[in-house]
């Protein structure tokens, strides 16, 4: 019985996130027709006269009315189709396919990296207000919130590639003496261990932590303050009185009841989180030359390329639709008490 | 009563506080023995949580013990391990909390809180947990206890929760259990099932139990003998019907006055003049002194102690009734 209205929640939180989907749609198809400059005349050329410009301007389809063009962008979306980008004359879903896992893995290892750090470290500063870990846990926040990426990457990149020498040079995400590997899922590690190559992997891996961790140090903060301040609400609460009360182990009494309460608000803010990700990755991705979707929708915007910008857009927007959707799910199936009055 | 199960002796706690050290027990004595129900009354703030708290060694970390001595069974509770006293926790001497709701963990089943508490202590492995902890919940007579087994806190009433944490409490067979103000938050024709529950399964097993509560009916109905607590003193301890027939101390006369009865009008309820005092800086020796309307000069003189006026019957005041 319980299953199936839980099913049912997850079916109903999945519904509702299509008029999610179709709002994203409609409004990156307005903002980047909003877009200031005339992209047909940038194209055109600075010797181009009024005639080409037209061409130009009737071969992108702009000489169209509005609702043709979203009539005609919508069915091309339908198809997979996300036009061809007017700066490289590739189709945007090739080059999204070769920089989206780019990024995705520099986030998600950034993210991955953020939470081993945070949770922990939010956990110790809770069980021990005032202690040397609970400053720590306030400096590391502090710094995180108010140290700006393009600042730590270049501090990091400083330190460990100038000074000590320990990572390599940040250009990109192999160094060139090696081959990518391979194309499975476009993750540089994932397919370099698929090809059973760890040497390519560990030097896809070694130029991965410098802008992860940047990634992460940014990440961080807001987690660690999450667990913390979670954390010490449920410690105080009744349930781990009687935990204690009943002999619970300490390990059990911290992490079976308190920390799995004490996420269920750190959840919420992960999805938070990523999209800041999301937002900061544009600043990361320069700084190391990091070819991912950021550094493409830049440039893409910078030359009036609508169809990039557009594509950027439309793929954050679904993986943040995703994301959230996931971490919705993940809440639904975690806390027993929402399947009531969902 | 014979060597006592739980023995506390002048018992002192002090909390430490950003505004100074509370003194929130001072030489507190009792005892409770074997199959007996051992009342601890007296208001709010008066010390009683603290003392079970302390008994239980889960104190809030600010507070620190003094002085005195605590002994279940001959073990001396001040001078234990951390670990030990994890392992008597909830295996010999267990606690049942005010409303049971939040008293027990909202994303777990009760079923696997239980199981916790059984796989933690009596060596059950993890398929016979489950059917030891169906077992404890038909003990407290929840219906359907297999059923109930995956059901969640906020699935069940108060009622029910509190059974759970009964059936929790008493899952490993504990020789005492502390009931913390049990029936908080219940409606009265439940508080009443509760506490006949607990009655009968203290009786059962002959096990030692320690009634906290501030509703003197209630433990007149339920205790052998009663402790009366105020600001961190126990000022009278004695058999029930002696305590309610025959109060010395004037605070429990007091108490016995502002306690509503069938046979008494609402006029006829009195309430004890002032509030309890400010447990921080220097006391005087006998903290009801600003309340009393019985007080001497020589109230103020130190060295005030619990007398035995008649056979247990132990009252600390100069000027008894």
């Amino acid at each position: 019985m319980a299953t199936r209205s839980r099913l049912g929640l997850v079916a109903r939180r999945l519904a509702g996130a299509i008029p999610s989907i179709i709002g994203v749609v409609v409004v990156t198809f307005v903002l980047t027709r909003a877009l200031p400059g005339d992209p047909a005349a940038y194209f055109a050329g600075a010797a181009a006269d009024a005639e080409s410009i037209e061409a130009v301007r009737h071969q992108l389809g702009l000489d169209r009315s509005l609702p043709e063009q979203f009539v005609g962008y919508v069915v091309a979306l339908a198809q997979g189709d996300l036009g061809t980008s007017v700066s490289s004359g590739r189709p945007v879903t090739i080059e999204l396919a070769e920089r989206l896992p780019a990024s995705i893995e520099l986030t998600g290892l950034g993210l991955l990296f953020a939470l081993m750090v945070a949770i922990p470290l939010g956990v110790l500063a809770a069980t021990r207000p005032n202690s040397w870990v609970d400053h720590l846990c306030r400096v590391v926040v502090t710094a995180g919130v108010s140290l700006p990426t393009f600042f730590s990457g270049l501090f990091l990149v400083y330190v460990f590639y100038y000074l000590l020498g320990w990572a390599p040079s940040p250009l990109g995400r192999l160094d060139f003496i090696y081959l990518p590997p391979p194309q499975v899922t476009g993750f540089y590690t994932v397919d370099a261990l698929l090809a059973g190559d760890t040497e390519t992997f560990f030097a896809a891996l070694r130029q991965l932590v410098l802008p992860a961790l940047t990634l992460g140090l940014f990440a961080l903060a807001p987690i660690a303050r999450m667990t913390r301040g979670s954390m010490i609400q449920v410690l105080s609460g009744d349930f781990v009185r009687t935990a204690r009360a009943m002999g619970l182990r300490r390990r059990t009494v911290l992490i079976t009841y308190a920390l799995r309460n004490a996420l269920l608000p750190v959840i919420t803010t992960l999805g938070m989180v990523f999209s800041f990700l999301l937002g900061s990755n544009v600043l990361v991705e320069k700084v190391f030359s990091w070819p991912g979707v950021g550094s493409w929708a830049i440039e893409g915007l910078i030359a009036s390329d609508y169809a990039a910008v557009q594509g950027f857009v439309l793929t954050m927007a679904m993986l943040f639709i995703a994301v959230n959707l996931a971490i919705d799910v993940l809440y639904t199936l975690i806390d027993p008490r929402l399947g009531m009055d969902g | 009563m014979a060597a006592a199960l739980l023995a506390v002796d002048r018992l002192s706690v002090s909390f430490r506080t950003r505004s100074g050290v509370v003194k929130a027990l001072e030489e507190v004595s009792f005892a409770v023995g074997r199959g007996e129900m051992v009342g601890l009354v007296g208001e709010s703030g008066s010390g009683k949580s603290v003392s079970a708290y302390a008994v239980m060694g889960i104190q809030d970390p600010a507070a620190r013990i003094t002085g005195g001595t605590m002994h279940y069974s001959g073990v001396d509770l001040t001078a234990a391990s951390e670990r030990d006293l994890q392992d008597l926790r909830g295996c010999e001497m267990s606690m049942i909390f005010q409303s049971p709701r939040t008293a027990l963990n909202p994303i777990r089943t009760i079923g696997r809180q239980i199981a916790d508490v059984l796989l933690r202590h009596s060596g059950a492995t993890t398929r016979t947990a489950r059917d030891k902890a169906v077992e404890a919940l038909a003990q407290v007579r929840i219906t359907d206890p297999a059923r109930r087994y995956g059901a969640y806190p906020f699935e069940l009433s108060g009622g029910m929760c509190q059974r759970v944490m009964i059936a929790m409490a008493l899952a490993c067979d504990p020789q005492l259990l502390i009931l913390d103000e049990p029936t908080t938050g219940l409606d009265v024709t439940t508080q009443a099932a509760i506490m006949d529950l607990v009655q009968e399964l203290c009786r059962a097993r002959n096990m030692g139990a320690l009634l906290i509560t501030h509703d003197l009916h209630m433990a007149a109905d339920y205790c052998d003998r009663l402790v009366v607590m105020h600001a961190g003193h126990v000022v009278e301890s004695a058999a029930v019907a002696t305590l309610l027939s025959n109060p010395r101390h004037p605070y429990t006369a007091g108490l016995i006055a502002a306690t509503p009865a069938p046979d008494r009008g609402l006029e006829a309820i009195t309430s004890i003049p002032g509030s309890l005092p400010d447990l921080r800086g220097t006391l005087p020796p006998c903290r009801y002194r600003q309340r009393c309307t019985r007080a001497l000069p020589a109230c103020d003189l130190p060295g005030l102690a619990m007398t035995e006026l008649d056979t247990g019957h132990l009252v600390k005041c100069r000027n008894p009734l």
